[in-house]
């Protein structure tokens, strides 16, 4: 069968599987396809900007440049640019896959790929900010300063035991 | 969202200006890697729909228990399995809260809904490695029980 189309089947699967849920279960449809729609929207509208920006970034920015801020010799400041990348944008981490693909493609290094999805995962600022309105200041900041101390340090052990060539 | 389009925008008019060619390039790069993610991505949506719709009742249910220990086991593997937009998830954390749910509970349950992502192994994988991609989840999920923990000392929880 064509790659093309075999990509295809566990989507029709998944969805026909789903069809079949939602007959069962009617009182489930609506929230079901609430939730659809939202990340459809977020898919059409999102991804899209994000592939493109990311087709430019690969042909106009240097590997040189990458590597100097976020390489093996940046240190620490690297892995702080890496944390600030991660915390600047909104979007759902799978959004910064594509992104960190390029940043390592281009020379950076381990730690500071992983300090900068984990940053995009759980302290973007504009999630931040949901949390300090329903969790409060004090579990906001234990738990962002609890996040950045442990993703630096697993970061650094990652790279270090895990990605022997 | 919009602040995106208007950033992409005026990138893209900036690199027409300074290189034509280049930027006819990079737009085809982006078309090509959209067609190609585009199944993974509907496979993402489809299951993260199915899994929210069975495990809220789920959430609520087992994590007020009583046991600190065990809530934090079920905070994080819900968390792992499921996983939803910050701006829905912290709401949820808050009636948590307020139902009485631990906060090193609520914590774990967080920090693995946004970091960890079985859901998103597919997707994932495509750009990051079979490897990257298990060593992170696992990693994150290692991260995300210890700050639960230190939350749960911060906050008296966990006696030491």
């Amino acid at each position: 069968m064509n790659k093309k189309i075999k990509q295809w089947v566990p989507v029709i699967a998944l969805a026909l599987i789903s069809a079949v849920l939602l007959y069962l279960q009617p009182e489930a449809r609506t929230p079901f396809g609430t939730t659809v729609l939202d990340y459809t929207m977020e898919l059409i509208v999102v991804l899209p900007a994000v592939l493109l920006l990311m087709g430019l970034l690969s042909l106009f920015i240097s590997n040189q440049f990458i590597s100097a801020h976020l390489g093996s010799e940046s240190g620490l400041k690297g892995m702080a640019v890496a944390f600030l990348l991660g915390t600047l944008p909104t979007g759902p981490v799978y959004m910064a896959f594509p992104i960190a693909r390029t940043l390592r493609d281009k020379g950076a290094r381990v730690a500071n790929i992983y300090i900068f999805l984990s940053a995009w995962a759980c302290i973007k600022i504009p999630q931040e900010l949901v949390e300090l309105r329903f969790l409060g200041a004090e579990f906001m900041i234990y738990r962002l300063v609890f996040t950045v101390i442990m993703v630096s340090l697993l970061s650094l052990f990652v790279e270090k035991f895990a990605h022997k060539p | 969202m919009i602040g995106l389009y208007i950033v992409t925008a005026v990138l893209v008019l900036v690199s027409l200006i300074a290189d034509r060619q280049k930027t006819v390039k990079g737009i085809r790069i982006g078309v090509k890697k959209f067609r190609k993610i585009l199944p993974n991505y509907l496979k993402l949506l489809i299951l993260i729909a199915i899994v929210l719709f069975f495990t809220e009742g789920l959430i609520v249910r087992y994590l007020g228990q009583e046991n600190g220990l065990l809530g934090i086991m079920a905070g994080m593997l819900l968390g792992s399995a499921t996983m939803m937009p910050g701006f829905i998830a912290y709401p949820l954390a808050g009636v948590l809260v307020e139902r009485g749910v631990l906060y090193m509970v609520v914590a774990g349950f967080v920090t693995t809904l946004m970091m960890v992502g079985v859901l998103t192994y597919p997707v994932e994988k495509e750009y990051m490695g079979a490897k990257g991609t298990i060593i992170r989840n696992g990693v994150s999920f290692v991260i995300a029980a210890v700050i639960a923990l230190a939350m749960g000392v911060f906050y008296g929880e966990v006696i030491l």
